[in-house]
């Protein structure tokens, strides 16, 4: 995809292409495992028989240069917050990054006392999705990949950008 | 054995050791610093206390005018009687000698209340921080920890109780 990415003028032939790309893009979105506090829980409760992300074309990747999808579910701290950094810069493009859960958004609980939280992971990486909650259920996690699949699928990977 | 005559034995073996206070809780013996270590190994070796569990270390801070204090919860399996120990350190210079050598577990639990009070255990072997980084700056329990506004670059917003955002 590299050399191809970002070159074509927009054209019928480019257009269906990206949708089509768009569309493998978008149903196979394999996240990355790791779970940072309680959140986790519930994003292995989807992940189980009950709600199976399986389903919508989501599989656990253990290495970060496997996974499109960073699920950063739970309380990031200042400690952890530069080892998510360093992760999130190991995935391979094209990345994504889902906010799970109010901590992992705002610093939830400890965003006035909390001296050791990251008071938002998108001040360290760009997120595409937040899912509110304390933490969300499997359906709220579920919803939120679900958005993120749509914007996934309105991308247009060969058409060179306007300037 | 109850709290009594637990303090009646450390005395006779270590006249002068034990500090009288008269704020002190149930089964809570305040004790000076500088025998600490020989006191330690005492009350593990005397077949009449034998406190072979170390089952916490706790530092508090008494306020920013008080001193610091570092408190140890033993317990005997083989008596069934525990008792807690209070040492109180100069706040500016907060120091104490490490029982990390007489009961193993006290390695992590000094280095908790170090990470967390800045208190020095002399003579522990490898006393680092051990929840926060290790570049951390300041020791986040004691009362008049003032949060740092960097921490790599990522800012770290403060909120005072009444004025809102910084």
């Amino acid at each position: 995809m590299g050399i191809l990415e970002n070159k074509f003028q927009d054209n019928v032939i480019v257009a269906s292409m990206d949708k089509l790309l768009g569309w493998a893009r978008s149903t196979s979105p394999w996240y990355f495992q790791f779970g940072l506090a309680c959140c986790a829980i519930e994003m292995m409760a989807s992940a189980a028989s009950r709600h199976d992300l399986e389903r919508i074309g989501m599989m656990p990747r253990s290495s970060p240069r496997q996974a499109d999808v960073m699920i950063v579910a739970g309380t990031v701290t200042m400690k952890m917050a530069l080892r998510v950094k360093k992760l999130y810069e190991q995935m391979a493009d094209p990345k994504y990054v889902i906010s799970m859960g109010s901590c992992a958004t705002s610093g939830g609980p400890y965003w006035q006392h909390g001296y050791h939280v990251l008071k938002g992971v998108d001040l360290v990486v760009p997120v595409d999705v937040y899912v509110p909650g304390c933490p969300p259920r499997p359906e709220a996690l579920i919803e939120g990949l679900l958005k993120l699949q749509e914007k996934i699928q309105t991308e247009r990977p060969l058409t060179r950008k306007s300037v | 054995m109850n709290t009594a005559e637990i303090k009646a034995a450390i005395m006779d073996q270590f006249p002068g050791s034990v500090l009288e206070s008269e704020d002190l809780g149930e089964s809570q013996v305040e004790l000076k610093a500088d025998q600490w270590f020989e006191i330690a190994t005492f009350i593990k070796e005397n077949p009449n206390l034998s406190f072979d569990q170390l089952e916490c270390i706790t530092g508090i801070d008494l306020g920013e005018e008080a001193s610091l204090q570092t408190r140890y919860n033993f317990h005997s399996m083989e008596h069934r009687h525990k008792i807690e120990i209070l040492i109180s350190h100069d706040r500016k210079e907060p120091k104490v000698a490490s029982i990390e050598k007489i009961w193993r577990i006290g390695d992590w639990f000094e280095r908790e209340t170090y990470d967390m009070f800045g208190i020095v255990y002399e003579g522990h072997s490898d006393l680092r921080r051990i929840l926060c980084p290790d570049d951390w700056e300041g020791w986040p329990l004691r009362k008049d920890y003032e949060g740092q506004e960097l921490y790599h670059g990522i800012v770290i917003p403060k909120m005072k109780e009444e004025d809102g955002w910084e």
